[in-house]
């Protein structure tokens, strides 16, 4: 065997040698008050891969992906342009990244960053819990604490692991429209997300020093490398990871990490489907948005229909009218109207924020143009609104550069074929890299205004 | 103990680098509840915050450890001493466990992930979301789950017959 660690370093050990602090009588009775059972539970732990090195790879993985989810989920809030007062929850203070233009290019920022937030928090959920696996012995452990630092650090690891399950329940039960939760999905998994990420970043600040030592290649020691029946325990740590009484291997620690990253594997082929286009799209067959969405021009998914909009055949007939409102302008225009404007096509994703997006051919008329017409052909921000009677989403406010942008339509037709009552008809919006609740769909009117 | 790091190292339990990231993180929570305190549903989202731990701890963690020492109990691999290079039997034995164990878990962790729609929760919001209606995924998921034990099982009498073949040459 390998010479074992060296000792941790001065930082990581707590408080004086024998790792009481004050008032060291209270932490020195607690230590010796042992409820009964607490050293059965202690020599009960008995895999031999449990150690620094197993949890620290998990640990590894989380701290490569978890930022990402973390950063493409504030991207999420800001994607829906908060500074119009329009992403939910609209009042979160200094709690979020700076304002900035959310922006048109490449069309498809928005269908990478959320299907990375969605498909990457599925993805990780093995990991997690075998991270969570690698360590619950902690959790049992006597005394709980030797020192306030401890308790607190216990308390913090408590928003850690109730963070992090907290996002991954309430994403997976709103990608899977089960709000049985009984709270307001946006509010709870925005504030949860800055508790879990100020809990990560406490434990990663702590915790860092140990996990590169524990990964510090050893020669003889390559776990990777070593089949079950040469796999040993590692020797006692500091954290108490490693039983005390360890039993035989039944897997090598190459084995168990091979089986969480198959895990992973198999979630993201179940899940990658729902940014697909074509018959893979199929492969997400747990999902909802891997399901057939129908037949012809109009069949892809959408993400509310006209029933659930309460938009009845009497508002989208020939009575239909678009309002553009401008600089001291108001223009009034018909179907017919429209079609006879100038109609550009372009090839661009609807990407919901619920991580599914999928790629179509748009036809209609510019908004800059309408822009134009309404006499504002600089506007700061475009209001539209939908003929929906209720909904957080019957309007959105548009960015100039959202406006603006030579993609940016306010579509009639969608494959060649005009928009079905689902997808919109008679008018939509899309706009390129904006989220899909913002492509606002049976559009009543539109107020460009200058003035921010 | 004029030094105020040892000081602190002997009182609190750690130095100035853990009281800082700590406070930091006890500053956005304690922001975050006093905002969430005016919500009306601020208690079921304490629980449900809560609710989650004491889940996977109570719940998650000692449903599937009972089910794998059952595992280990059946296919006899849960007594034998570590030093042992094991021998054949033992060898076939593991090689059982970990080849039932591969695809429980795998299912498992798909009827965890999948729950709402394997169970078909949320028909209305999903009708009113998709134009569609929501049919409980339960069969597909056992669909998986049967394919995934059969390519197991596959794998491990190719394995079984490697290892006789090997042993007779
Ligand atoms: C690991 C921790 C996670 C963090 C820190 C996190 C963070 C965030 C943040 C900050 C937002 C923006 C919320 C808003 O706009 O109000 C968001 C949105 C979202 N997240 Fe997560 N998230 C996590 C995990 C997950 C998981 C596992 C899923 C699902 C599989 C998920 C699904 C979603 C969805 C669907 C949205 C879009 C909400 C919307 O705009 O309608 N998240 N996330």
């Amino acid at each position: 065997m390998p010479a074992s660690d060296p000792a941790p370093p001065a930082e990581d050990r707590a408080g004086a040698a024998d790792g009481y602090g004050t008032p060291r009588r209270l932490w020195q009775g607690l230590d010796r008050h042992r409820p009964p059972g607490a050293d059965a539970v202690t020599r009960g732990w008995r895999s031999p891969l449990r150690g620094p090195w197993l949890t620290s790879v998990f640990g590894a993985v989380l701290l490569a992906t978890l930022p990402l989810v973390i950063i493409t989920g504030l991207l999420d809030y800001a994607a829906y342009a908060p500074r119009f007062g329009q992403a939910f929850p609209t009042d979160v203070s200094w709690l979020r990244l700076p304002y900035f233009d959310w922006p048109t290019r490449p069309s498809w920022l928005f269908r990478l960053t959320q299907g990375l937030h969605v498909g990457l928090g599925i993805v990780i959920v093995p990991v997690v819990l075998a991270k969570l696996w690698s360590v619950i012995p902690k959790l049992f452990d006597w005394p709980p604490a030797r020192s306030v630092a401890q308790v607190l650090e216990r308390l913090s690891l408590l928003l850690l692991v109730g963070g992090i399950l907290f996002q991954i329940a309430t994403g997976l039960l709103n990608i899977q429209y089960a709000y049985v939760f009984g709270f307001d999905f946006y509010t709870a998994h925005y504030f949860g997300a800055w508790v879990f990420t100020a809990a990560l970043v406490a434990h990663v600040a702590l915790k860092l020093p140990r996990m590169v030592t524990a990964l510090r290649p050893r020669p003889g020691r390559d776990a990777l490398r070593t089949p079950r029946a040469a796999t040993r325990p590692e020797p006692p740590d500091p954290d108490g990871l490693v039983p005390v009484r360890p039993g035989p291997p039944t897997v090598s620690r190459r084995g168990a990490v091979a089986l969480v990253g198959g895990g992973s594997l198999l979630l993201a082929v179940l899940t990658v489907g729902q940014s697909l286009d074509g018959p893979l799209r199929r492969t997400a067959w747990l999902l909802p948005r891997g399901q057939d969405p129908g037949a012809g021009p109009n069949g892809f998914q959408i993400n509310r229909s006209a029933a659930a909009a309460g938009i009845q055949a009497a508002d989208t007939g020939p009575g239909w009218r678009l309002t553009l409102h401008g600089a001291g302008r108001t223009v009034t225009l018909d179907r017919a109207a429209l079609l006879a404007m100038a109609q550009h096509t372009a090839r661009l994703p609807i990407a919901c924020v619920e991580g599914w997006s999928t790629v179509q051919t748009w036809t209609g008329v510019r908004l800059r143009d309408l822009a134009a017409l309404a006499g504002t052909p600089d506007p700061a921000s475009a209001h539209v609104r939908s003929m929906e009677r209720s909904g957080l989403f019957r309007q959105a406010t548009l960015q100039a550069n959202q406006v603006l942008d030579p993609d940016s339509l306010l579509a009639l037709r969608v494959n060649g074929a005009d928009l079905s009552p689902d997808h919109g008809f008679p008018a939509r919006i899309i706009v390129p890299a904006l989220p899909g609740v913002h492509c606002t769909k049976w559009v009543a009117d539109i107020d460009f205004r200058t003035d921010g | 103990m004029a030094d105020p790091v040892a000081r602190l190292r002997a009182t609190y339990g750690a130095g100035p680098r853990h009281v800082l990231v700590l406070l930091l993180c006890f500053v956005v929570t304690g922001w975050v509840v006093l905002r969430l305190a005016g919500e009306a549903t601020a208690w079921r989202m304490l629980l449900w915050f809560l609710g989650a731990v004491i889940f996977h701890d109570l719940v998650l963690f000692p449903v599937y450890a009972a089910v794998d020492r059952a595992l280990r109990g059946v296919t006899r691999t849960a007594r034998r001493p570590a030093a042992s290079g094991g021998d054949g039997s033992e060898r076939v034995r593991l090689a059982v466990l970990n080849h039932v164990r591969a695809p429980a878990l795998a299912a498992g962790l798909l009827f965890l992930v999948f729950l709402p729609g394997l169970l078909g929760w949320g028909a209305e919001t999903y009708r009113a979301a998709t134009a569609q209606e929501r049919m409980p995924y339960l069969l597909r998921w056992l669909a998986v789950s049967g394919v995934l034990f059969l390519v197991s099982a596959v794998a491990l009498v190719i394995r079984w017959l490697r290892w006789r073949t090997s042993e007779r040459g």
